[in-house]
């Protein structure tokens, strides 16, 4: 889950690194007060999640109160790639000499986090590793013994030689690690670090992305969770138990396991359709989560057919055609649906749903091709 | 032989009085698996199907001789679980828990190495050697014995597979997966090199899916220390950026972890990629120089 980057630099204020004087706003009008009592220059940034923020014109420098007002109007009156703008955040603006990057994420492979350092600050570091990967430093933190000093000190003294300044980034940097740690994170990144014309260190920008699996142990955050900015249909999905992206195709698909719905829909794919969503029923799903799968689906109005893939393992078939039966008989559309069961009580299942007007298919392979073939009459 | 579990090894399962766990238990049995004990914290004493319960894994293993551990129990817990089987010296621990924060991963991971215990998941549908042991939740019916192994990071897209290697006539040496989680105990290298010394393992047929870059690191092994034919399938080429496709792990990030990279890296190291599922089958064939449908 991502944080707003309000919210980050709260977390990194109260972890003693330094942040540039900032409020937030929700109006214009609030944002011209904030701007007076800030008497100088300030940034008016759009509080959103999606990335590449800068580039969308979500960043705006105004010398003046008056300037911040109609900024921060701007932006708040319409999405930022897609996403609603519902507060910005107005940051006193800095007289910048250097800029640099931190950050800490996890390595996959090495199963460790590792932090990253590069004077490269404010770019994107993908960007950075791509054109100048010599510009990154990096230290595997071994997962048992944490973040050491001399990582922390190595790290600083490969962004600037000067002894005082070495010594406060490398604060920050273990700063930063106690964030990580503390908030289950999956990301924790400081893009730029700056240093000011007057020689002081501030955190510009601040982000954070927490593991899903860590938020039962972080209620505090999970109240900050923005429901109206995620797609609908993901959140409800999510309340019944159900995994769902959302794509852009014309095959709706209700498959059991993720694996599995990937599968399926790089089928569909194959034989020339695409696929308008993923959607996971989970393990031994109940007739109503299959239900409210298909309901979810035939809510999307490209779908033109549903293509339902079901290997029963945990998962009964018979269930599964209950459910699916139950949707059916409350649909509002004449959708072609076509049904592969294979698995724990798939006889049982098939006889339920030859009632139906349902296309039953033998084989996976078959379900795609008919569910295509469906679209494209 | 096949690997990791086969019809001596002797089984604790973690969690035994849950609803999962008490479900499982009874299905391993009917397989035939040697379901030695259990342990629930505060339960010693009682039986569950007969077997009896413990309150750690350290007194079930001087009491049974269990070596290997299966792990039901929820979330919240199964990180201390995991730690706990490794410290009593358990060999292999299988974990199917789903949900396990990833930073308790890294830490129990590092010390299941330490430990030179072997760990299988988190979120692992389990391991099962067809006709000699099941260790975990998949269905049993599916499989046969044979010499194909498969090694995977889903659950239901395995059975897929496997099925229809079944019902194709190819039985299996032994069948698991390794998490759908983004920090997993085994890797699919881990997996590779255990077929590779198996005797009785004669393909292998591996099944990744996007996020990581454990499928292009085992391209490469195939390539360098592999002398079996291995044959890929890789879910995900419709998976969009930036979006977890129901797997924890299963995210591409900053550009790095699409099912097309991984295809291409199987490509290079001469592993062949099934299209789909269905294809698999025709390939293991081809590559164990089988007639079309013997």
């Amino acid at each position: 889950m991502k944080i707003y980057e309000y919210q980050a630099h709260e977390v990194f204020s109260s972890h003693g690194i330094p942040t540039p004087r900032m409020e937030v706003a929700d109006t214009a009008r609030k944002a011209e007060e904030i701007a007076k009592r800030f008497g100088r220059p300030v940034a008016v940034k759009a509080q959103v999640l999606v990335g590449g923020r800068g580039k969308a014109g979500g960043i705006k420098i105004a010398q003046n109160p008056g300037q911040a007002h109609e900024a921060a109007s701007r932006i708040l009156s319409s999405p930022l790639k897609g996403e609603p703008v519902r507060q910005v955040l107005i940051q006193e603006a800095l007289k910048i000499k250097e800029e640099y990057y931190l950050g800490i994420t996890l390595d996959r492979s090495r199963k460790s986090p590792v932090v990253m350092v590069s004077p490269a600050g404010g770019v994107e570091i993908e960007e950075v590793a791509k054109l100048t990967p010599q510009k990154i430093f990096k230290h595997y933190i071994h997962p048992l013994l944490g973040f050491q000093n001399y990582q922390a000190t190595s790290l600083a003294f490969f962004l600037c030689e000067n002894k005082e300044r070495a010594r406060e980034i490398a604060k920050v940097l273990t700063s930063l690690y106690r964030v990580f740690e503390e908030l289950d994170s999956s990301l924790a990144e400081i893009n730029p670090l700056v240093i000011t014309a007057d020689e002081q260190l501030y955190a510009l920008d601040a982000k954070i992305i927490i593991d899903d699996n860590a938020l039962y142990r972080h209620p505090e955050l999970s109240l900050s969770r923005d429901t109206e900015i995620e797609d609908p249909r993901e959140l409800k999905a999510k309340e019944l138990g159900l995994s769902y992206v959302h794509l852009d195709g014309e095959i709706g698909c209700i498959v059991n396991g993720a694996g599995l719905a990937m599968a399926t829909m790089d089928l569909v794919k194959r034989y020339g359709a695409e696929p308008a969503n993923f959607l996971d029923i989970g393990g031994g799903a109940s007739r109503d989560k299959v239900s409210s799968a298909l309901d979810i689906v035939c809510s999307e109005e490209k779908v033109k057919v549903v293509l339902v893939n079901i290997f029963g393992g945990i998962t009964r078939c018979d269930v599964v055609a209950d459910g699916l039966m139950e949707a059916i008989s409350r649909m509002r559309r004449d959708l072609p649906l076509v049904i592969r069961l294979s698995g724990t009580n798939e006889e049982e299942g098939r006889t339920k749903l030859c009632q139906t007007k349902a296309i039953l298919a033998a084989t996976m392979d078959e379900a795609a091709r008919i569910a295509v073939r469906e679209i494209k009459k | 032989m096949s690997i990791l579990i086969c019809s001596e090894t002797r089984v604790l399962v973690q969690g035994i009085t849950g609803r999962e766990g008490s479900f499982h238990t009874a299905r391993m049995r009917e397989y035939g698996t040697r379901i030695v004990g259990g342990v629930t914290p505060g339960r010693e004493g009682e039986k569950v199907d007969g077997i009896p319960v413990y309150n750690t894994v350290k007194k079930a293993c001087q009491e049974t001789s269990a070596n290997t551990s299966v792990i039901y129990v929820p979330h919240q817990f199964a990180p201390d679980a995991i730690l706990e089987a490794a410290d009593a010296g358990i060999e292999l621990i299988v974990c199917i828990t789903e949900g396990i924060p990833t930073l308790d991963m890294i830490k129990v991971c590092s010390y299941v190495n330490l430990k030179g215990s072997k760990l299988i998941g988190p979120n692992s549908p389990g391991v099962i050697s067809p006709g000699k042991a099941k260790v975990g939740i998949m269905p049993a019916a599916i499989h046969k014995e044979g010499s194909v192994g498969v090694v995977s990071r889903s659950g239901t897209l395995t059975y897929e597979v496997v099925h229809n290697l079944t019902m194709n006539d190819l039985g299996q040496s032994t069948c698991l997966g390794i998490g759908g989680d983004p920090i997993i105990g085994s890797s699919f290298i881990d997996i590779l090199s255990l077929f590779e010394e198996d005797p009785e393992t004669k393909a292998i047929v591996l099944i990744g899916e996007i996020g990581g870059k454990d499928e292009e690191e085992a391209a490469l092994f195939v390539r360098d220390k592999m002398s079996k034919p291995v044959v890929a399938l890789v879910a995900g080429r419709c998976a969009p950026p930036g979006k977890r496709m129901g797997h924890a792990g299963a995210i591409i990030s900053g550009g790095e972890g699409t099912a097309q990279e991984k295809i291409r890296a199987f490509e290079e190291a001469s592993v062949p990629v099934a299209e789909s599922p269905g294809n698999v089958v025709g390939i293991v064939r081809g590559e164990l120089k089988l007639e079309p449908g013997r």
